[in-house]
């Protein structure tokens, strides 16, 4: 398993034994019954009660209207996510350099695919349709992470996006596991325990890279020296700038802030980029006796912000392609809910 | 590798190797134009079962060309095959490498190759050789659903909406030319594809008659894929899947 094959981790048992841990506390939680609210009680503070108790939120309980759209906006952006994600790691699936590779990549490829109905089944618990959140994402008004606007252009960057972006990921969301509503949580567990194959298979690509030809090993590099800023930005702006920080932390929807997890973060990469032989990008980045972290460089905020708003690489890129499948799929899916009713009206004539 | 003039000296392009290379062939070009599809499928649900379907004929086509190369007995290995022939060195059959074209088209190359795929898988679990049972029994499964999937598509698309019916029929009178060839006599091979023609014109006439959709009638047989014979499509396509092994000889990844 990814936690015990890497140097560098931080918690005994990796985070995957974290997430093992969240899915015990998520059972727990479900044994212990908390029966429905009585007629007469303030449902606010019922709600409050179970999420100050660890339980969990589930789609027939009461909400604050803001925490409902907070989560129909964090999933959806995730479910987003998971699809566009397909793009840039898809630009490779043609080229794979060995039929071994073309295989793992086109399936954690399809992996994604299936993360993102997953996310959009668990946003659909909140009272919205996922045709209403594609509408939202084709006509720009939802996001979704801001590192997918960044092009593949070498072999070596399908090894950085599995090693470093769904590193993140998975630092991300493993606190995720215990966030307070439950289908949110129970999608993240399942998600977060593929991921970490992603993540193993993409330091294995570059594994082999770093302890290849010249050629190889440097494409290894100059992968590690794109991929590494936009992944550290993949952790959102710094805690003193970010807008939903507070009130998703006092829901437990977040659990650790943008610099905490960032920081998690590149301590658990120092290590395995010394395993590769790589170099991280950042000439001051080391180690901090007093804080018992490293020190490094932040990202460039302004460039993630611009990225953000649309002004990135492969923004208008992503979006168009995203765009052309849905349109050029439109008769596609007419036909099937036309046969469907066909189907169904046969039905009812022979009943 | 083999010059094509030695080739014609010893020919016998229904021997075990030519044979198993062929049917090698068929899967991973088929699979290199599905996965064609991750990222622009019209519904989330079907960039997921193309992705599937790909990678099961990409997993075929590992095992087939592996066999291939041990057969052969000259070192070559299911990398050395895939990306180190030229298209004058392929044998797959002209059908998969034909462009994706739209959705129907894709559908009813996925028809007819399935059609035959899952005959001849079936016929191979039965075989005298050992590895290629076990291959076909393998494989078998998987044809199965991929032709579940495709003949369901073929169904909703031909009678569905009126331009879904256009577009499928469409699709059908591009591709079946291409049957033709998937059939020729191959006394001597492991499976005679000859014999699967009944099986196979039986499955995609039922399909085809539930789908509203009419049979073609085309005396064009268009071939030369097991010769090493391709359409102009094959070569940009090895361009494509070959061009990062080739940059890096001796590299492994």
């Amino acid at each position: 398993m990814y936690g015990n094959d890497f140097s560098g981790e931080d918690a005994p048992g990796g985070l995957l034994g974290e997430v093992e841990a969240a899915e015990a506390a998520l059972r727990a939680a479900a044994e212990r019954d908390r029966g429905a609210p009585g007629q007469d009680v303030d449902l606010a503070a019922y709600f409050a009660e179970v999420i100050d108790a660890d339980q969990k939120i589930e789609p027939r309980d009461w909400m604050p209207e803001a925490y409902r759209r907070t989560l129909i906006r964090q999933i959806a952006q995730h479910a987003h996510s998971e699809i566009i994600g397909m793009q840039p790691e898809g630009n490779w699936i043609s080229r794979a350099p060995s039929l071994k590779r073309k295989a793992i990549l086109l399936a954690k490829v399809q992996d994604e695919a299936g993360h993102g109905l997953y996310l959009y089944a668990a946003a659909e618990t909140l009272g919205i349709s996922r045709d209403e959140l594609v509408e939202l994402l084709l006509e720009g008004r939802q996001k979704y992470s801001s590192i997918f606007n960044y092009p593949t252009l070498t072999w070596a960057d399908v090894g950085a996006i599995g090693w470093l972006v769904d590193g993140a990921a998975i630092v991300n969301q493993v606190p995720l596991c215990r966030c307070s509503y439950g289908p949110y949580a129970r999608a993240m567990i399942r998600v977060c325990k593929e991921e970490s194959f992603h993540q193993r298979q993409g330091y294995e690509i570059l594994h082999m890279l770093a302890h290849g030809t010249p050629a190889q090993k440097a494409m290894a590099q100059d992968a590690l020296d794109r991929w590494w800023y936009p992944s550290l930005a993949m952790f959102g702006p710094p805690d003193g700038d970010s807008t939903h920080s507070a009130q998703s932390m006092a829901w437990k929807i977040k659990r650790f802030s943008n610099d905490e997890l960032r920081q998690r973060f590149v301590d658990m990469c120092v290590g395995q980029a010394e395993v590769l032989g790589l170099t991280i990008p950042d000439p001051d980045l080391r180690w901090n006796d007093e804080r018992q972290a490293y020190d490094f460089t932040q990202p460039d905020y302004a460039e993630l912000m611009r990225v953000i708003s649309g002004d990135g690489p492969c923004n208008r890129l992503r979006m168009e392609h995203r765009r052309r499948a849905h349109t050029e799929g439109a008769w596609v899916r007419e036909a099937a809910a036309a046969y469907a009713a066909k189907q169904a009206s046969k039905e009812k004539v022979a009943a | 590798m083999r010059a094509p003039q030695s080739r014609t000296e010893t020919a016998d392009v229904s021997g075990p190797f030519d044979f198993t290379l062929a049917l090698g062939d068929d899967a991973l070009i088929a699979a290199q134009r599905l996965a064609e599809w991750t990222t622009r499928a019209p519904e989330m649900e079907e960039d997921i079962a193309l992705a599937n379907i790909a990678l099961d004929q990409l997993g075929a086509a590992r095992l087939l060309l592996s066999y291939a190369g041990e057969l052969e007995g000259a070192g070559r290995d299911e990398d050395a095959l895939a990306y180190l022939r030229d298209d004058r060195e392929f044998r797959n059959c002209l059908l998969v490498e034909l462009p994706n074209g739209d959705f129907a088209v894709t559908m009813a190359k996925l028809l007819v190759l399935s059609a035959y795929q899952l005959p001849l898988y079936t016929a191979l679990a039965g075989c005298a050789d050992e590895r290629l049972a076990a291959i076909g029994a393998k494989t078998r499964k998987e044809s199965a659903y991929h032709l579940d999937h495709a003949a369901l598509w073929v169904r909703r698309l031909g009678d569905g909406t009126e331009e879904s019916h256009r577009r499928m029929q469409a699709g059908i009178d591009q591709v079946w030319p291409y049957a033709q060839e998937l059939f020729a006599a191959q006394p001597q091979a492991p499976v005679d594809p000859a014999s699967l023609r009944a099986d196979f014109d039986a499955t995609v006439s039922a399909v085809l008659a539930e789908a509203t959709l009419t049979v073609p009638d085309s005396a064009w047989a268009p071939a030369g894929g097991r010769d090493g014979l391709h359409t102009e499509h094959l070569s940009y396509l090895l361009a494509e899947m070959q061009v990062l092994h080739r940059a890096h000889p001796g590299a492994r990844w």
